[in-house]
């Protein structure tokens, strides 16, 4: 019950021989080494092992491997620039004390992520109904929010900034 | 997880032969969000997997504007219904029970005919759809066959279709002018929690005289299965529909209900909720209408 598949990772085109029953979740991070992503519940609940899958976030804890065949994935991985600058979502997190313990920071920003590539204008309503599905222990969300609204200011200004 | 092999049938009698094939081990899949959770748990151990993903047939939303009827394809997503202007703007109790179900993780792979056929109680999807007289269309070995929405749930996590049966799609028949249609999912907090009650209310009007034409007051949670409260649309039927009917009408629907204590909340308080919440939907049924919605 093995089969390859293939899939775009992060920009990068991956091929690998999956068993059937794998999640995502566990080709990322037994296989390939991506450990950015966690597995917190294991049931779809936490959202700490959000990905983006052809653009919408997804629980990888209950997405098969099998079915990311052909279809293009970002991980938390591949957000930060080659030369190590973080993304605005990441910065903004970091800077907003949108991060305590750190465990679904991966999940949250994905989770982010897919709601400003889609809307970036998102309003503080549609961020919580977003992030309803990322659970966070430490720091009471708000600042998680916070730092959303910050990321929507810092893409806004580098979008005018390049307009100019 | 427990190993399996994972099929992809393209067509609905492919899968329907795949699952001839394997008979008792063998389990169709929708988007996974559920079913997953059940192999891991250990609750659902299939040695096969029927993925439906690939039936491109049963993904399909659309509206046919000459007749006005709507057909849902089971393996439409529910994040597909929340995004879509069309269900927003002329269908929107099932945009408020749809955009409130698990998380956005989990309505951008869960499907609605996987929710169905889940059958829990809460049924956030089925309550809507119910409420629209909607019909499902099964297919099995033996052809197709079609049952209203509100006849598939026999039990808690049981419906009426046989083991080889596939959800393809559940149509809605065109909605009369006049109609407003609101949904609540009630409970601690929306996402990833299942209702204490779910209420979902339709009402149309007579355009002249403003009567109450047609009502539909469907509850989640109250019984066993998701229920239609009849005593209380009877009641609201040839009636101008004001706040004080609307308060009658939720007391008839509370003391119909079939309500009980569980650890999410208590039958008392689940009444109370009935009461509240058939007025307030109702009131929003009435806003709708005269916003020409």
């Amino acid at each position: 019950m093995t089969t390859n598949i293939s899939f775009l990772l992060n920009g990068d085109k991956i091929s690998y021989d999956i068993k059937e029953h794998w999640t995502l979740l566990h080709l990322l991070r037994e296989k390939l080494g991506l450990i950015g992503t966690k597995e917190g519940c294991g049931n779809g609940e936490c959202g700490a092992c959000t990905v983006i899958i052809d653009k919408l976030a997804v629980n990888s804890c209950l997405y098969l491997a099998i079915e990311a065949d052909g279809k293009t994935i970002e991980t938390i991985e591949g957000l930060a620039s080659t030369d190590g600058t973080l993304h605005p979502i990441q910065q903004s997190f970091v800077d907003n004390g949108g991060i305590q313990c750190g465990f679904c920071t991966p999940g949250m920003i994905m989770s982010s992520k897919a709601l400003l590539d889609e809307n970036p204008d998102a309003s503080r309503e549609e961020i919580k109904h977003a992030l309803a599905g990322n659970i966070c222990r430490c720091t009471g969300y708000i600042q998680i929010f916070e730092s959303v609204e910050a990321a929507q200011e810092k893409v806004a200004a580098n979008k005018g900034g390049k307009d100019e | 997880m427990k190993a399996f092999k994972y099929l992809s049938p393209t067509t609905v009698e492919e899968a329907i032969a795949f699952h001839g094939r394997h008979s008792e081990t063998a389990k169709y899949m929708g988007g996974g969000t559920d079913v997953i959770v059940k192999v891991k748990e250990g609750w659902m151990e299939p040695d096969f997997l029927i993925s439906l993903k690939k039936i491109k047939k049963i993904g399909e939303l659309n509206k046919n504007n000459a007749t006005g009827e709507l057909s849902i394809g089971a393996m439409v997503t529910h994040a597909t219904l929340e995004k879509s202007l069309m269900i927003q703007n002329e269908y929107p109790i099932i945009y408020d029970a749809v955009s409130n179900i698990g998380s956005l993780q989990v309505r951008n792979v869960g499907t609605i005919g996987g929710n169905l056929i889940n059958a829990v109680p809460s049924a956030d999807g089925a309550i809507p759809l119910i409420a629209l007289d909607g019909v499902a269309l099964l297919h099995g070995p033996e052809g197709e066959r079609s049952v209203a929405v509100k006849d598939l749930f026999v039990s808690p996590y049981k419906t009426i279709l046989k083991p080889r049966e596939i959800l393809k799609k559940i149509t809605i028949p065109p909605q009369a002018p006049h109609t407003g249609s609101a949904y609540i999912k009630f409970g601690r907090r929306a996402a990833m929690e299942l209702p204490l009650i779910g209420i979902g209310v339709l009402l149309t009007l007579n355009e002249i005289q403003g009567t109450c034409t047609k009502a539909r007051i469907c509850l989640g949670v109250a019984a066993p299965t998701p229920m239609r409260a009849f005593d209380a649309e009877k009641f609201l039927i040839g009636k101008k529909i004001n706040e004080a009917i609307l308060i009658e009408a939720g007391k008839i629907a509370a003391d119909e209900s079939r309500v009980r204590d569980s650890v999410r909340g208590k039958a008392w308080h689940r009444k109370e909720m009935i009461r509240v919440h058939v007025r307030r939907m109702g009131q929003k049924c009435l806003e709708l209408i005269n916003a020409g919605k």
